[in-house]
């Protein structure tokens, strides 16, 4: 089934929102990848960047836009136009996280709150299949979704001022880890030591939208022992194509 | 080919126009806080295109050249000494080698542009050479750098000197703005609000976001992250209003209710903290 249509907003002289319905949804994602690969396609030169999020698509332009009637035209004839996506074969990658107290500084707290042990809160977020939906907030921040109903917890009330680069955390029905150091008010569980963005390759990030993501419960010493391994860039990323 | 870094100053960095196409992977557009004085500055060169200057805030840098080359300063005003003597603002000017260039203090509005002939030759991570944390290798200027430049024997372009700063722009406290994505879900008072009281800068402002003092209260619900732009005001639960300014994030997930225009951005910017805006829809 194709998504219900969206709402075309104007942002500023520059952009243009196009809305979906306010769901986190796999099937949304990939019309949402499809209608931005659409424009990519049949854009004008004033189209610069189109950006999407979970249900979202930002159209940026480099000049004010002249008449926004023909662009949200353009649009959705394109959309109308559009095929539902099929399934096509996906990249599982796992990634190591240390869900030790070291790094897990909400853990606790959060297995009082879920009345769960925190054992069961590593099992239940490391067994679940993620998937990537974009990145925002900072560099490289994947966000991953859709965390199991019973992991699910709102951002801590006051952020903290520091969050340690690696740091995995969850927030609301989302999971994500922090690239780099940052303030920030999601509760952290435990630490991935891989390097999830690169500044000097190209492109940045080795994740795309629509990538799987699972985590795979690591110990301090081989959390210690990857960290090397990065650091030297020796570090294999466990990946699959998934049919 | 180079420029020493005496003292670094408060914070300085290069900025260009910024770093587009990467929105994707998360990072921001960076680039000149003030697009329209950054340009100036490489105007009264004569240099091509939006070449990469040095952005400076508050208290400024003391540079020394080891090149000869001809140079600019632009922006709303600053105390700035080549080899002790004061020299203007806006207005380009001759550097010897082993000149010293001393930015005592940017004595009105927030950043001022140094521009030098070629621009400066800083590293370009991802099409741009706007310092960012995290993406190029330092996010500002530091003790002891030797910053590349092109160097230049010739003579200072004398036709550009007729073009003035229009500073008067950056006197108006009006700051136009459109609705933004979630103005429609504000209540009529909220409305009312935005556009009748004057809001105060605050002090916890950044290349990233400026804050302001007086609350509105409100009960919008959260969003879903979305994408955000610079410029763009969101509004907290707790009635707090966040200008995100040019380092902005690329998503947020706080309501989207109004979107400065383009050219009061650069107005903002010079806003200093304590001074007073007053928001006009445009």
């Amino acid at each position: 089934m194709k998504p219900s249509n969206p709402q075309f907003i104007s942002y500023g002289e520059y952009a243009i929102l196009v809305q979906w319905e306010k769901i986190i949804d796999e099937k949304l994602l990939w019309f949402i990848l499809a209608a931005k690969e659409k424009i990519k396609e049949n854009k004008g030169k004033a189209i610069v960047e189109v950006i999407h999020t979970f249900n979202s698509l930002l159209v940026k332009y480099d000049e004010p836009i002249k008449n926004i009637y023909d662009e949200i035209l353009m649009f959705s004839e394109l959309f109308s136009s559009m095929d539902i996506p099929k399934n096509k074969p996906v990249k599982r990658f796992s990634l190591p996280v240390c869900y030790d107290e070291k790094f897990a500084l909400d853990l606790k707290v959060f297995a009082r709150e879920k009345k769960l042990c925190p054992e069961e809160i590593i099992s239940l977020h490391s067994s679940k299949i993620y998937t990537l939906y974009f990145m925002g907030f900072l560099p490289g921040f994947l966000y991953l979704g859709t965390l199991p109903k019973s992991l699910r917890l709102p951002r801590k009330k006051q952020p903290r001022k520091r969050i340690e680069k690696g740091a995995v955390g969850i927030a609301e029905n989302q999971t994500g880890i922090y690239p780099k150091s940052s303030p920030g008010g999601w509760q952290i569980i435990g630490n991935c030591p891989v390097d999830l963005f690169q500044p000097n390759y190209l492109p940045p990030s080795i994740f795309s939208p629509g990538d799987q993501i699972e985590f795979y419960p690591v110990s301090l010493e081989e959390h210690g022992f990857i960290s090397e391994e990065v650091k030297k860039e020796k570090f294999q990323h466990r990946m699959e194509i998934i049919e | 080919m180079a420029i020493e870094v005496l003292k670094p100053g408060l914070w300085t960095s290069i900025q260009d126009s910024g770093r587009m196409g990467f929105g994707n992977f998360g990072v921001p557009i960076s680039g000149a806080m003030d697009k329209y004085a950054a340009a100036f500055a490489n105007m009264l060169l004569g240099n091509f295109g939006k070449e990469a200057v040095m952005e400076i805030t508050h208290l400024g840098p003391v540079l020394k050249f080891h090149e000869k080359t001809i140079a600019a300063i632009s922006g709303l005003n600053a105390d700035i000494l080549l080899n002790g003597k004061k020299i203007p603002i806006n207005e380009s000017f001759q550097i010897e080698k082993g000149a010293v260039l001393s930015i005592e203090r940017v004595s009105d509005g927030n950043w001022i542009y140094l521009a030098v002939f070629g621009g400066f030759q800083s590293e370009i991570i991802m099409d741009s050479r706007s310092m960012y944390d995290g993406i190029t290798s330092q996010a500002k200027i530091k003790k002891g750098d030797f910053l590349k430049i092109r160097g230049f024997s010739g003579t200072k372009p004398e036709h550009y000197s007729i073009v003035r700063f229009q500073k008067r722009t950056y006197l108006s406290n009006r700051i136009k703005v459109f609705r933004g994505p979630e103005f429609s879900l504000l209540s009529k008072n909220n409305k009312n609000e935005l556009f009748q009281k004057q809001f105060t800068i605050s002090p916890d402002s950044s290349r990233m976001a400026y804050l302001l003092e007086e609350k509105v209260e409100n009960n919008l619900q959260s969003i879903l992250t979305g994408p955000v732009l610079p410029g763009t005001v969101e509004l907290t639960p707790d009635g707090k209003l966040i200008i995100l300014m040019r380092d902005a994030p690329v998503t947020g997930g706080y309501p989207r209710v109004l979107q400065v225009c383009e050219e009061s951005l650069d107005v903002l910017a010079q806003k200093k903290t304590g001074e007073k805006i007053q928001f006009v829809l445009s």
